[in-house]
């Protein structure tokens, strides 16, 4: 890498001469290799899906969840390092409910994004600070406007608006796939979260990572607004459907 | 013997109502100090925001200074929020300012509006910092002699000017019988189309004559 032994890369606080901050960019390779989160949005809610990869069979089932409730109404996924994660569901958490005490009312999504980004963007000024090593998705649903927002931030700040992202080793394939779905306008949250579940076990790669868990996590106007797991029966049916999927299209390959 | 030296207080008549398609606001125009009349013509409704009024009763500084900053703390928020602020948010920062330094001010104050979301609203903020939302209220001073006449007369489907009727004779009854009300009626119409600004003197209005 261009990067290294130049000096230019061990401080987020200098640029290189061409206008890069290593840094940065580091903590965005943190990211590319952590497992597939994936978030779509319809008009009935946004679902999160998550390929959690497992290291150790040691661990607890549902230990290290990489899905947070923010506040009732948003919901959050966390792609890349889980610590740096969880320091930003706090961060989002403070501001929901600081949000809420100011103005009476739950905080949009479009506000709370901005501000959270903010966070993440003000760790990559400064010498003394690492960048965050994850990207976070954001998703919420208002009953009172019956509208979803999704948004996705990333290490260096960057704030944007979804219909549909995914972050993680195979977010290209991921991303080719859920542009697919997104163009049906007429998805209930259901199908949505069936296609969620399915797309994460296509995107699974059985080679470099044999265990992983799949997380659903979803809210919209089934879960009348607040961000919530999927209940367990429809969560065993969109595991099935996404795993008969996979059974499917492996036989394709077949003939 | 006569008292002129207290800070000046709007001993006030105040009101706000809905109606089908926005809200009235309304108040006299007396500011006094002590038993001196500091000002026969003050305007105790201020503007918040595009949609948004509020009517001041209580300490003049004290309401002066919480509307100016509930003003400046929503339009940041409507900045953030890119939209224009509701009036259930403007309620709620003049309860927690009002709530907060409930020990130091003097200050009863009604925020009526209009916004998109739940459309003419009036909210009343007094002494002690509550917040409670009425489709009609009544504030200050004056507001005591005239409940029985706005029991009596409200009803839910005004027209505006079935509501303006209504808010004129009120006001002027509660200046009528109290001392520190008095001077002119100010009216504003807040809708979804825009704000109005209405005057009525004594010429306008029987019952005001010599108050």
């Amino acid at each position: 890498m261009s990067s290294i032994g130049t000096g230019y890369d061990v401080s987020a606080g200098q640029f290189s001469p061409d206008g890069r901050v290593f840094q940065v960019e580091y903590a965005h390779k943190a990211v590319e290799n952590s497992g597939n989160v994936i978030a779509m949005r319809c008009s009935e809610g946004v679902v999160f899906g998550v390929e959690k990869l497992v290291t150790s069979k040691l661990y607890e089932k549902g230990a290290n969840t990489r899905l947070f409730a923010i506040d009732e109404h948003i919901g959050m996924a966390v792609g890349g390092v889980l610590a740096d994660g969880r320091r930003v569901v706090q961060i989002a958490r403070d501001e929901a409910s600081n949000y809420r005490s100011s103005y009476g009312m739950p905080c949009p999504l479009h506000v709370l994004s901005d501000r959270v980004a903010s966070y993440l963007h003000v760790y990559t000024l400064y010498g003394f600070t690492r960048p965050l090593g994850c990207s976070v998705i954001l998703g919420s649903y208002d009953v009172k406007s019956d509208k979803p927002e999704l948004f996705m931030i990333e290490p260096s700040g960057t704030n944007w608006g979804y219909m549909g992202c995914a972050v993680g080793k195979a977010r290209q394939g991921a991303k080719t796939a859920i542009e697919k779905v997104i163009v049906n306008k007429d998805l209930t949250l259901e199908d949505l979260a069936k296609e969620t579940a399915k797309i994460v076990y296509m995107v699974h790669d059985e080679m470099k990572d044999k265990h992983f868990e799949l997380e659903l996590g979803w809210v919209g106007k089934n879960s009348n607004g607040f961000y919530q797991r999927l209940p367990e029966k429809l969560f065993t049916e969109a595991e099935k459907f996404g795993k008969d999927a996979l059974v499917e299209s492996d036989s394709d390959d077949d003939i | 013997m006569f008292n002129y030296e207290s800070p000046p207080h709007s001993h006030t008549s105040i009101m706000a109502v809905q109606y089908d398609k926005g809200v009235l606001v309304g108040a006299d125009s007396r500011t006094s100090s002590g038993i001196y009349v500091a000002n026969r013509v003050s305007d105790k409704l201020t503007q918040i925001s595009d949609r948004i009024f509020c009517c001041r009763s209580g300490s003049a500084a004290h309401t002066q200074a919480i509307a100016d900053f509930v003003k400046y703390g929503l339009e940041m928020h409507s900045t953030e929020m890119g939209k224009p602020p509701l009036v259930h948010t403007a309620a709620h920062l003049f309860r927690s300012t009002c709530y907060e330094y409930r020990d130091q001010f003097t200050a009863g104050i009604i925020c009526a509006g209009w916004d998109e979301l739940r459309g003419g609203q009036v909210y009343s903020i007094p002494l002690g910092g509550m917040c409670v939302r009425q489709p009609l209220t009544i504030g200050g001073s004056g507001s005591t002699y005239i409940y029985g006449f706005c029991d009596a007369n409200y009803r839910e489907d005004f027209t505006r000017s079935e509501c303006m009727e209504f808010v004129q004779r009120a006001l002027a009854l509660a200046i009528r019988r109290d001392g520190s009300s008095g001077g002119v009626i100010r009216i504003v119409s807040i809708e979804e189309g825009g704000i109005e600004r209405f005057l009525f003197t004594s010429e306008d209005c029987a019952l005001l004559q010599n108050f």
